[in-house]
């Protein structure tokens, strides 16, 4: 075998982990809104080399082919699927949102959302836990999307949360990284949950400063769809995951105090004593 | 009687099960999935469920989300 594609297999093979069951390559998750059309979100989907999407569930109206002719477009990709409790603001209508995704999309996987202030959509911790633990008890496989709350996030993973999304701003808002701290003692706190940033990302640094910190995947919406050109971002996204991602696998250097020459200084020419 | 099929006020004629109620709005049953007044309900018990006058319907399907 050549030496490149000997290399390229084993990258591909290295770029194996599982969120919860299930196995993926690509550890960028994206999100289905907003997009100035239907084909350039597939185009975005392709571009970012997601393996995993996210849809919701909305009131259908009768006649409209919209609706329908999204959730094929989505499905020609191929991806998975994870639906969300979007704009749930209880524990009970989080729930049976969830019931309703489980038979339409034939998954157990829920990105688990209750909001708890409209104004920030931050979630609702007591209705968030409360839900995490009754659709477990029914067999769901929960991804709650929460704040970088440490104590939240250990009571989600108590309840049976294998994977924690921590916001990092905002939905939507773009901000980047609001409490670099909060995520990096998450993070720490944390070692063995499967941690997914989600939301509030607005460039491509934001996702590789957040894998560098030793988040397992970043999940992403508005940054990408509301780009000029959203497939151009899904692909530098998916660039700054991977880096950020090889970055931490591969080891950082420790930080020095005072320069020291990358070039060997023996044999130095001109060189003479000071 | 009078349904509130998706927030909106609809007059249907008894007795009405979910699978009647799907027909009569000629929605696709493959495609959607309902909640009774706020609690699930399966496919599998559409023909057996009834709605009743005041009862709050809602009926969902795919969309874009993040």
């Amino acid at each position: 075998m050549p030496w490149n594609a000997w290399h390229l297999a084993r990258v591909d093979e290295m770029k194996r982990w599982n969120l919860g069951t299930l196995e993926l390559r690509s550890r960028l998750l994206l999100g289905t809104a907003q997009y100035p059309s239907p084909d350039i979100l597939q185009r975005a989907i392709r571009a970012s080399g997601t393996d995993m999407v996210t849809i919701s569930l909305r009131r259908h109206t009768p006649g409209d082919r919209a609706g329908a002719d999204f959730w094929n477009l989505v499905k020609e990709t191929g991806v998975h699927i994870l639906p969300n409790t979007a704009g749930c603001h209880s524990a009970k209508e989080a729930i049976t949102t969830a019931l309703m995704a489980r038979e339409i999309f034939a998954t157990t996987r829920i990105k688990l959302e209750v909001i708890g202030d409209d104004y920030t959509l931050q979630p609702d911790p007591a209705g968030l836990l409360e839900a995490a633990r009754e659709l477990i008890r029914q067999e769901f496989e929960v991804l709650p999307y929460t704040t970088e709350d440490l104590v939240l996030a250990g009571h989600l993973v108590d309840a049976g949360c294998g994977v924690v999304m921590p916001w990092a701003a905002p939905i939507g808002s773009g901000q980047g990284l609001r409490n670099p701290a909060g995520l990096e003692a998450l993070r720490e706190r944390l070692p063995d949950t499967t941690l997914i940033v989600d939301a509030g990302l607005g460039r491509p640094s934001d996702a590789a400063r957040v894998m560098e910190m030793g988040f397992d995947g970043v999940l992403l919406n508005s940054a990408v769809a509301l780009a000029d050109d959203p497939a151009r971002m899904a692909d530098a996204f998916r660039q700054a995951v991977e880096a950020g991602h090889a970055g931490v696998e591969a080891g950082f250097m420790q930080p020095r105090d005072m320069a020291s020459p990358s070039t060997p200084t023996v044999g130095t020419p001109f060189w003479h004593e000071a | 009687m009078q349904v509130l099929v998706n927030g909106e006020t609809k007059t249907f004629n008894e007795p009405l099960s979910v699978t009647d109620l799907l027909d009569l709005l000629a929605i696709d049953e493959g495609f959607v999935a309902v909640a009774l007044n706020g609690d699930f309900v399966p496919r599998s018990t559409y023909e057996s469920t009834t709605v009743n006058e005041g009862d709050a319907v809602e009926c969902v399907a795919p969309r874009q989300g993040g």
